[in-house]
């Protein structure tokens, strides 16, 4: 079938009415299990035409696992799925694409190499031997402007930037049929800006007619954009209730039954602790590569016990910045000092051996090995302590790794399962536990709440401050300014690699520091 | 444990039908093509079985050959954990047995006792510092190890040849040329009365050290580690590049091994058709058992087998040796279909 007739033959056409029609998807009774855990017990699930429906829960509530079991990527054990009132078997993502299921993982399908009209049409259903170009080529511009979504279909996919192959990606579906549209934690990988441009495309499918499931654990979002919300909980699905009927304190207590105690501000007064700075930067200036920002004549300090925010959008520099202080990249001119001593040309090893421990962004790219077991994981980096002759002293290291687990009140993962089967939340656990174990001295870390859900959240926060009252320098690199107002002793605003102002808790709210995170009006009251 | 047992067990059942129904299917289809070249399969595989089977002097031929592809294999499968692709076992066998043979040839005049250890030491550096060129010009990011392992491979054959056409040549065989004959004492000794070499010594507790290697020791888990996420392990501190020359250099010197085993205690000089591409086939014997050690000495046997099968071929029905790569390809297309693409562990 020639791409272009299958929007008209779709059995959902565009004359569907936008809101109040049959639903175009649900769910009765679904129940899968992994093992002896109970991923999912669904009792009723539904998506309607011109509708977002957010599914909110914490970190393993099971929310991705029902949207891979509609998506077909999982068969459930029992259950029913009806797609416009018909009942419908979805044994594989096939069948749901050709049902108008789609799923905007939160890892991308995309082929990078390949231009954005390629990777379009290789996801059209019935791909003709010989394409008409032309067709899918209209079709792609008609639908980009109807959707906001600016995208060269010449262009190379690994040229775009994150949040524009996020909007390939729902092009890429919508183009193939999809009616209903899954998206798992769209903005988890969206830097501020972004994400306004991917509520507006939702909000234009919304109006088109199309059902939005928008997985999330962000309140801010579910209040922001959705109709209807499903609060899950330890996979069920404990309630779906109208937005209009709920409001932020409702859905914690739905989402938490209560267990959530108030985000407590951890208290003002920093320790002050004797003797050299933690982390001194003079002067420092790196070479960058090929899309990365070079650092301008950086000057930072940070003594013992004190949390140093700093602000910015990312991308201004932060990930080199803490490159930089792990020794992954050195200084081409400046000096970089580590209680007192010269370091700026101290290897990764040693920085850590000395008491560095980092918390990346992207903890599955850049701190965790999937193929290795979780205790394997976490005896990586952790230097001399473990050593025992040849090998690993694997009873200590569970030991002490169990303890901080218990200590951060993170629910321990089977030390046994490989890493490449947990959650992106559970993954990040897992690094946190590692790096705080060892009782760091500083403490490098680059949004370390990304991807986890409230109540681990404030667990980190809480931990974080208290480390700083502990005697430890921190380094908090975070988008999110509630965060760093709320635990940060002082403010830096990074903008292109560069200090953009200097802020004390006096001056913690955003039309002080808002500004020189853009660029505008360089300010600096402390400096 | 009991469930444990009985899981290991039920995997190692699989495995073992897994490997019979891949042979079945290759030996199989290669019957097919004996059978349309006018040949009579069945008698190739039953006087093979017989020969091999029958009496000692074939099995021990067997084993013989098993010894350069456990060596070149697990020169193979090192590397791999660690995400590179060394393909070069046959040019490091050729430069581990051509510095043995500079040793054997410099030092005639000793004992047995200094010179066997000198030259298993020659045998491996000689392996190992071939085989760091290209793992320097990775660690350094110039050239991908894939393809400067596969071109050295090219250029160790015409070296060893340069040194038997000219300043080793043997002065008794100005006819053929090869290095003069080694010293009795430069001889690696074979067991009892047989064909079997002390190589087949090295070639098991090389597959020893690396499965420790691989479980035992924290080396090992970094290694794996490097593997499975080369920017993770970077982050976390890992000396990558120090892995990386390391672990080249001793790939190279277990591949260099077989080949100071092959001048020492089979052919007793360096002649320059020293290795029908047991390089190769190692490599390919790490690709098969899927790097592990057990699976290793598995594919190792099996493929010793068909290069017999080889031989009997030639022998009895008047076939060229390079036959059995067809067989032995088929193998490879077997293992490959039911395996997704990727890199040499499982």
């Amino acid at each position: 079938m020639p791409a272009s007739q299958s929007k008209g033959a779709s059995p959902f056409g565009a004359s569907m009415p936008h809101s109040g029609g049959p639903a175009l998807l649900e769910a009765y009774g679904i129940v899968k299990r992994f093992g002896s855990l109970l991923a999912n017990d669904i009792g009723f699930f539904d998506v309607r035409p011109g509708e977002v429906i957010a599914l909110l829960g914490e970190n393993g509530a099971g929310k991705s696992t029902l949207a891979k079991i509609l998506y077909g990527y999982y068969a459930a054990d029992a259950g029913e799925i009806r797609v416009q009132g018909a009942r419908r078997e979805i044994s594989s993502p096939r069948d749901a694409r050709a049902l108008g299921i789609g799923m905007v993982f939160q890892n991308f399908t995309l082929i990078p190499a390949l231009s954005v009209f390629e990777n379009i049409a290789l996801f059209q259903n019935d791909l003709p031997a010989v394409m008409r170009r032309g067709d899918l080529l209209d079709r792609i511009r008609a639908y980009s402007e109807r959707f906001q979504i600016a995208a060269d279909p010449w262009q190379p996919v690994r040229q775009l930037a994150v949040g524009e192959q996020q909007k390939v990606e729902i092009l890429k579906q919508i183009l193939a049929g999809a009616r209903v549209l899954i998206l798992d934690e769209p903005t988890k990988v969206l830097a501020p800006q972004e994400c306004d441009g991917l509520f507006r495309t939702i909000a234009e499918l919304r109006a088109e007619g199309f059902g939005i499931v928008l997985i999330t654990h962000k309140l801010r979002e579910v209040l922001d954009s959705a109709d209807r919300v499903a609060v899950m909980r330890q996979g069920r699905i404990v309630d779906i209730v109208d937005r209009a009927r709920v409001s932020q304190e409702s859905l914690l207590e739905l989402m938490f039954e209560g267990a959530l105690t108030a985000p407590s501000r951890p208290a003002g007064v920093p320790v002050q602790h004797s003797g050299a700075d933690a982390l001194t930067l003079a002067g420092v200036s790196t070479v960058a590569g090929a899309g990365e920002v070079a650092l301008r004549d950086l000057s930072i300090n940070i003594r013992p016990g004190e949390v140093v925010g700093i602000a910015g959008v990312s991308g201004n520099g932060q990930r080199e910045l803490g490159e930089l202080i792990l020794g992954l990249r050195q200084p081409r001119t400046g000096t970089k000092r580590l209680w007192g001593e010269d370091a700026s040309r101290w290897s990764t090893a040693t920085v850590r051996e000395r008491g560095v421990a980092a918390i990346p962004d992207d903890p599955l790219a850049l701190a965790c090995v999937p193929a290795l077991t979780v205790r394997e994981n976490l005896a990586l980096g952790t230097g001399r302590r473990y050593r025992a002759g040849f090998a690993v002293d694997w009873n200590r290291l569970d030991g002490d790794m169990a303890r901080s687990f218990a200590r951060l009140g993170f629910p321990r993962p089977g030390f046994e399962t490989r890493a490449a089967t947990l959650s992106g939340g559970n993954l990040q656990r897992v690094v946190l536990a590692r790096e705080l174990a060892l009782n760091p001295k500083l403490i490098v870390a680059l949004y370390p709440t990304r991807g986890l859900d409230a109540r681990s959240t404030m667990t980190v926060r809480a931990l974080l401050a208290g480390a700083r009252n502990d005697g430890a320098a921190v380094l908090l690199m975070s988008e999110d300014l509630d965060e760093l107002f709320a635990i940060s002793d002082r403010l830096l605003v990074l903008y292109r690699g560069t200090i953009a102002g200097e802020f004390g808790p006096a001056d913690f709210h955003p039309e002080a520091v808002g500004p020189p995170m853009v660029g505008a009006g360089r300010k600096s009251d402390a400096a | 444990m009991p469930r444990s047992a009985a899981l290991c067990l039920e995997s190692a059942l699989g495995a073992a039908l897994r490997f019979a129904l891949i042979a079945l299917i290759a030996f199989g289809a290669f019957a097919a093509l004996l059978m349309a070249a006018g040949m009579d399969p069945l008698k190739a595989y039953l006087d093979t079985i017989l020969y091999v089977f029958g009496n000692g002097y074939g099995f021990s031929e067997l084993l013989v050959r098993m010894i350069p592809l456990l060596l070149t294999a697990v020169a193979a499968a090192l590397p791999s954990r660690m995400g590179l692709i060394n393909v070069g076992g046959e040019g490091q066998l050729y430069m581990g047995a051509w510095l043995a043979t500079a040793g054997a040839l410099a030092l005639a005049d000793q004992p047995a006792f200094i010179l066997l250890p000198v030259l298993t030491l020659l045998g491996f550096i000689g392996g190992g510092l071939w085989a760091l060129i290209a793992g320097a010009l990775r660690a350094l990011r110039l050239v991908n190890e894939t393809i400067s392992t596969l071109l050295l491979n090219y250029i160790a054959p015409m070296i060893v040849s340069f040194f038997i056409f000219g300043p080793w040549r043997d002065p008794q065989s100005s006819s053929y040329p090869q290095s003069p004959a080694f010293a009795d004492a430069a001889r690696l000794p074979n067991f009892l009365h047989t064909r079997i070499n002390a190589g087949l010594i090295y070639g098991l507790v090389c597959l020893i050290l690396y499965w420790l290697l691989m479980t035992r020791t924290r080396w090992g888990l970094e290694m794996r580690a490097i593997g499975g996420n080369p920017e993770a392990a970077r982050q976390l501190g890992l000396p990558v590049f120090r892995y990386i020359l390391v672990v080249m250099f001793a790939a190279g010197g277990v591949a260099g091994l077989a080949g100071m085993v092959e001048v020492s205690a089979v052919q007793g000089r360096l002649v320059s058709e020293l290795s029908p591409g047991y390089g190769f086939v190692g490599f390919l014997v790490a690709w098969l058992a899927g790097t592990s050690a057990s699976g290793i000495v598995v594919m190792a046997f099996l493929f010793a087998f068909i290069s017999s099968v080889g031989d009997i071929l030639q022998i009895t029905q008047g076939l060229p040796f390079a036959v059995i790569n067809v067989l032995m390809a088929a193998i490879l297309f077997i293992v490959l279909g039911r395996r997704p693409a990727g890199s040499l562990a499982r």
